[in-house]
């Protein structure tokens, strides 16, 4: 089966700081990795690299079989991205901003998908809304909307559930668990909620100061720290603590 | 999936947004109108002032002002569309989607001729509802002036995107000033010859000053002066392959820098 994502070698440098240093990794199709790391560890410079919007400075990338560095339209066009830290246009209703991108992204049947989100997503009654007028977590499912008007076959997801109560957070973490069942798609999450990455993440990679310093399942994490919860992991490489003992 | 539906996919975006603000709408028409009954009243005043002559003045006064609104609501129409995609925070989403940076500019040139009608044809029905100046009296090669300053209009557009693809949105005032600050050297309302010898060869890089010599040749005698428009196309044709290098150019460097993302904050 080909890799979903492969990535060898990645080195990201601005001037004398080095985002992200020599790093590799690959994701088989249908999985969910998790990217974990705190702030300035390189996962965003990470993901703007695997959605071309970033050149690296060396290494390769290739997704779902595609090299970026050549063919990266044709990738673009089976994937999709959503970040709470890029906006969709406020003045345009929630209809309108998925037409926009249902068009970018050449989206068979439009209308009809646009009508299957809404019913999925629990927005049918905001089609008609200006997108700037939403709560945050109406926002984020719209957003949601939009990164899956395609279909996509990878989805790269930067803090999904970033600002969103604990209520809304668990709808959106299970609808991405149950899309994922059913579509095979493969999701790559940068996220600071180690719940969520435990719930969700068949593997992750954990990254500090632009390299990845360990990976594995989150059972593995928890083993090889000898802790309980994937929080008191992060902590321990974020602050070079020594590992706890192993669990028996 | 072709090309022509991700451009209408972006240009689908500005047109709902003006569906969707009147006062946009109006912001359009807004300056050209105001500056028509300005300079119409000015030329109405010189020609009462001077018989024939003036009336002649007047016609030249008012064609300049509504030619160059072509050219200026050309070049804001892509400009600002522009910055209508970092003000709104989208320009991340815009750019990770199969939208590639030729389709980008091809819907912002198109939005910008919707944008420049909406705001040129209310001025030219004033002129002539108020001021019995008619520009269609120019003749088919009116279409050929419109066409010249429509792409430097462009041209000039597409070096403002490239500064603000290297500066941020620190270099958006150049959308709205950039074309005035050009206005002395374009020989709209003058000749070339009438600018100090030191400014000539400035004026004579500029289509608009080549448009602007051939529009006034046609009010004054009727005759079209073809080398001028001959001149304006090759200079737009030689400054259109500038700026769209150095578009591609300040396009590969953001993606270098990291800019695509922050480029509003």
């Amino acid at each position: 089966m080909t890799d979903a994502i492969r990535v060898t070698g990645l080195t990201k440098r601005y001037g004398i700081t080095l985002a992200v240093d020599n790093i590799g990794f690959s994701a088989r199709a249908g999985d969910t990795i998790g990217l974990l790391g705190g702030n300035g560890a390189g996962k965003t410079t990470t993901i703007g690299m695997l959605l071309g919007l970033l050149i690296p400075t060396a290494g390769s990338i290739h997704v779902l079989g595609h090299d970026m560095a050549r063919d990266r339209f044709a990738a673009l066009a089976r994937m999709n991205f959503s970040s709470p830290y890029v906006a969709l246009p406020a003045r345009l209703s929630v209809a309108e901003n998925l037409r926009v991108y249902g068009h970018l992204y050449g989206v068979r049947g439009l209308e009809r998908r646009i009508d299957e989100l809404a019913g999925e997503l629990d927005l049918v009654a905001l089609l008609d809304r200006p997108a700037g007028e939403l709560s945050a977590g109406q926002k984020t499912r719209v957003a949601l909307a939009k990164a899956l008007i395609n279909r996509p076959e990878l989805l790269l997801l930067d803090e999904p559930t970033a600002s969103l109560d604990p209520d809304t957070g668990d709808m959106v973490r299970g609808w991405l668990e149950r899309y994922r069942a059913a579509s095979g798609c493969t999701i790559l999450l940068a996220s600071h909620n180690m719940a969520e990455v435990e719930r969700l993440c068949s593997d992750v990679l954990m990254m500090k100061q632009g390299r990845i310093v360990d990976r594995g399942s989150p059972g593995e994490l928890l083993q090889r720290y000898g802790r309980d919860d994937l929080e008191e992991v992060f902590l321990d490489i974020a602050r070079n603590r020594p590992r706890a003992e192993a669990a028996p | 999936m072709s090309a022509a539906r991700r451009i209408w996919g972006l240009m689908y975006r500005h047109l709902a947004l003006y569906r969707r603000s009147w006062p946009r709408l109006l912001e359009l028409a807004y300056w050209p109108t105001l500056q028509m009954l300005i300079w119409g009243f000015t030329s109405a005043y010189i020609a009462s002032r001077m018989g024939l002559e003036g009336q002649l003045a007047a016609g030249i006064l008012l064609g300049g002002v509504l030619l160059w609104e072509v050219a200026l609501r050309s070049q804001m129409g892509v400009a600002i569309s522009f910055l209508e995609e970092i003000w709104s925070r989208n320009l991340g989403h815009v750019f990770v989607s199969p939208l590639r940076p030729w389709e980008l500019v091809a819907a912002l040139l198109t939005i910008s001729v919707i944008r420049m009608a909406i705001g040129v044809v209310p001025a030219v029905l004033l002129a002539w509802a108020l001021y019995a100046f008619n520009l269609f009296a120019l003749g088919p090669v009116l279409v050929l002036f419109a066409v010249n300053l429509i792409a430097m209009g462009w041209w000039i557009a597409l070096g403002v995107v490239s500064l603000i693809l290297r500066h941020g949105a620190g270099a958006e005032a150049l959308a709205w000033s950039v074309l005035f600050g050009i206005t002395p050297f374009a020989a709209v309302f003058y000749p070339v010859s009438v600018l100090p010898a030191l400014l000539q060869p400035v004026a004579l890089a500029l289509p608009a000053a080549h448009v602007f010599e051939g529009m006034r040749a046609v009010l004054e005698t009727g005759i079209v002066h073809w080398h001028h428009l001959a001149w304006a196309t090759a200079l737009n044709i030689g400054w259109t392959v500038a700026a769209a290098l150095l578009f591609a150019r300040q396009f590969r460097a953001a993606r270098e820098r990291g800019a695509l993302l922050s480029i509003g904050e």
